[in-house]
């Protein structure tokens, strides 16, 4: 007994041994030479002079001017703004396409309702930057829409909308980039839900309204929530979007971040960056976290 | 007559006026875009955003594009050398995290198939990029296959995870009963049950190690460019039809083989 015990041990070990050693070594390992190089000092050759310092997490806020005096500097501290604006309009944006159309799925047949959510996920599967990069088809100058505005004499043809390179462009984007996300988990939540409920409601009267308020979104609000992280997170640290859209002039944490690893060299303060957006990631979860606990002790007393 | 009423009325409650419409709306915003990139792939035109005529011609330029067909040939090399390897830890772990009951680093391990999904993909892209620059490991397309393997374990994992868990494990401890050892019930048994789960698995993996972007972009160094990152540089340095006939071709591909995976999931579940 002792001895198959043993050798239970010994089997679970062994068949977890490559996932640790593989995402120990190339993925917590990388995350921790990141946070090294953050409290590095950056040479003026792109390099990392190895030397303690926290000059990359003052550069968020601080700036060196001519005179060697430290000055604060407002403009890192205006991306993180936008990042997260341009992130939390995003998330609003998807729930607001995505719950109607959730719910809609969800009341479906089986069979219509299989098919439509395989419709949903495709775009998932598909590459974000080809996806991207069609929306500038779209929006780009002699684009569709604005080939749509010359040709119906709405707008001249020395003129242009300038749709490109704004913030709404890349609010665009994000929404395109992670709506599915947000859709999938408010579907799984109304699938469960007892349409017996809505029927009851209405038999004591209640209008549509009172139905989605306090019948509806209240029990899919497990779903809202999760759809609501899946979409702002990978917002937050988005690189193609305002890249593609944003024409790198509109930079986002994500794509200043690295601009700081393909231009600027600036490994320090990339690495502070990183890790400044991986500790809003890492806050945004937690949060996540304690929220589900409550929902589930609440759903347990009842 | 009443039951029929009734009936009409309970539709009435589930179904929300305008619902119906907003629907075929947000998929006309997931797919229009998708579908005018496809239609511009076929346009005869020398510049990308004007219609001239329907043509083949940017397709067949593809074929005598050698960057393309080399960045091609990467991606598929990346892609089936990380899938299989990503597939292999995922089984294993999967194995040990379903059938390995209670145990001390079980928390830990599940934790560490999601950790590449939980961090943003930027950050694990910088973050390879100063671990292999710092440690001095330059191996071109190796350097991309290890970060490839790394995110696709969580993809592989959850459909063979899922194919575990719905598996009888009757079945196991019946063969166990006839006299079968460990090695031939795993072999005879567990294996071959598990194997459209590996399948998808791997399917996943693949498809997320063909379409990465963000993290190869940064690992890989020159002469390890794959298909999305010479995109990338065509898009950069302005549309041209030719990337919209290769960009349709990755997505049709895309699609195929997650169209294959639904269908095949499909069969299973029947």
């Amino acid at each position: 007994m002792n001895i198959q015990g043993e050798n239970k041990t010994q089997n679970r070990i062994f068949a977890l041994l490559p996932l640790w050693v593989v995402i120990g070594i190339f993925m917590i390992g990388p995350l921790l030479v990141m946070a090294v190089v953050s409290l590095m000092e950056s040479n003026v050759y792109g390099g990392v002079h190895f030397k303690f310092s926290l000059s990359g997490y003052r550069q968020i806020l601080f700036d060196t001017n001519l005179f060697d005096e430290i000055e604060f500097n407002p403009a890192y501290l205006i991306i993180i703004a936008r990042s997260f604006m341009l992130a939390l309009a995003a998330t609003f944006l998807s729930l607001l396409i995505g719950f109607p159309a959730a719910y809609f799925i969800s009341r479906q047949s089986n069979k219509v309702k299989n098919i439509l959510i395989f419709l949903v996920t495709i775009p998932f599967w598909t590459n974000l930057l080809i996806r991207t990069f069609a929306w500038i088809i779209i929006l780009g100058k002699g684009g569709v829409i604005e080939s749509s505005f010359y040709f119906f004499g709405l707008l001249d043809e020395e003129s242009s909308l300038n749709l490109m390179y704004t913030n709404s462009a890349i609010l665009i984007g994000l929404v395109y980039s992670y709506l599915p996300l947000m859709v999938l988990p408010i579907y799984a939540s109304m699938e469960k839900m007892d349409l017996r409920l809505l029927e009851a409601a209405t038999d004591l009267y209640s209008n549509r309204i009172e139905l989605i308020r306090k019948i509806i979104l209240p029990l899919s609000m497990p779903g809202i929530i999760g759809g609501s992280i899946l979409v702002f997170v990978p917002c937050l640290g988005a690189f193609i979007a305002p890249d593609l859209l944003g024409g790198g002039k509109k930079l986002l944490l994500g794509s200043l971040i690295q601009f700081q690893f393909s231009y600027a060299r600036n490994w320090p303060f990339g690495a502070a960056m990183a890790m400044f957006l991986l500790a809003l990631v890492i806050l945004v979860l937690i949060f996540n976290a304690r929220l589900n606990r409550k929902h589930r002790e609440y759903a347990n007393q009842k | 007559m009443q039951t029929k009423n009734k009936k009409t009325k309970f539709r009435y409650v589930w179904n929300f006026p305008g619902f119906g419409g907003w629907t075929a709306i947000f998929f006309g915003f997931l797919y229009i875009p998708i579908f005018i990139l496809v239609c511009y792939s076929f346009n005869s035109s020398k510049f990308a955003m004007i219609w001239t005529g329907f043509s083949f011609r940017w397709y067949a330029k593809l074929f005598s594009n050698d960057d393309i067909q080399a960045a091609t040939i990467n991606s598929f090399i990346v892609a089936f050398a990380a899938a299989p390897l990503a597939t292999i830890i995922a089984t294993f772990s999967a194995l040990a995290l379903v059938r390995g009951g209670e145990f001390r680093f079980r928390e830990f391990s599940s934790g560490l198939i999601t950790l590449p999904l939980m961090v943003p993909e930027i950050v694990t892209a910088v973050a390879t990029l100063i671990f292999f620059a710092s440690l001095g490991i330059n191996l071109g397309l190796i350097n991309v296959i290890i970060a490839h393997t790394v995110f696709c374990i969580p993809f592989a994992f959850m459909p063979i995870k899922a194919a575990l868990e719905a598996m009888d494990p009757n079945l196991e401890l019946a063969a166990r009963d006839l006299y079968s050892d460990k090695t031939s019930t795993f072999k005879t048994i567990t294996l071959p049950l598990l194997t459209p789960g590996i399948l998808s698995g791997f399917m996943l993996a693949f498809v997320i190690s063909i379409d990465d972007f963000i993290i190869t972009l940064m690992v890989a160094g020159g002469g390890a460019t794959t298909l999305p990152v010479y995109i990338y540089s065509m898009v950069k340095m302005g549309v041209s039809p030719e990337v919209n006939a290769v960009s349709s071709l990755m997505l049709a591909f895309s699609i195929f083989i997650v169209t294959l995976y639904w269908f095949f999931n499909r069969k299973i579940n029947n």
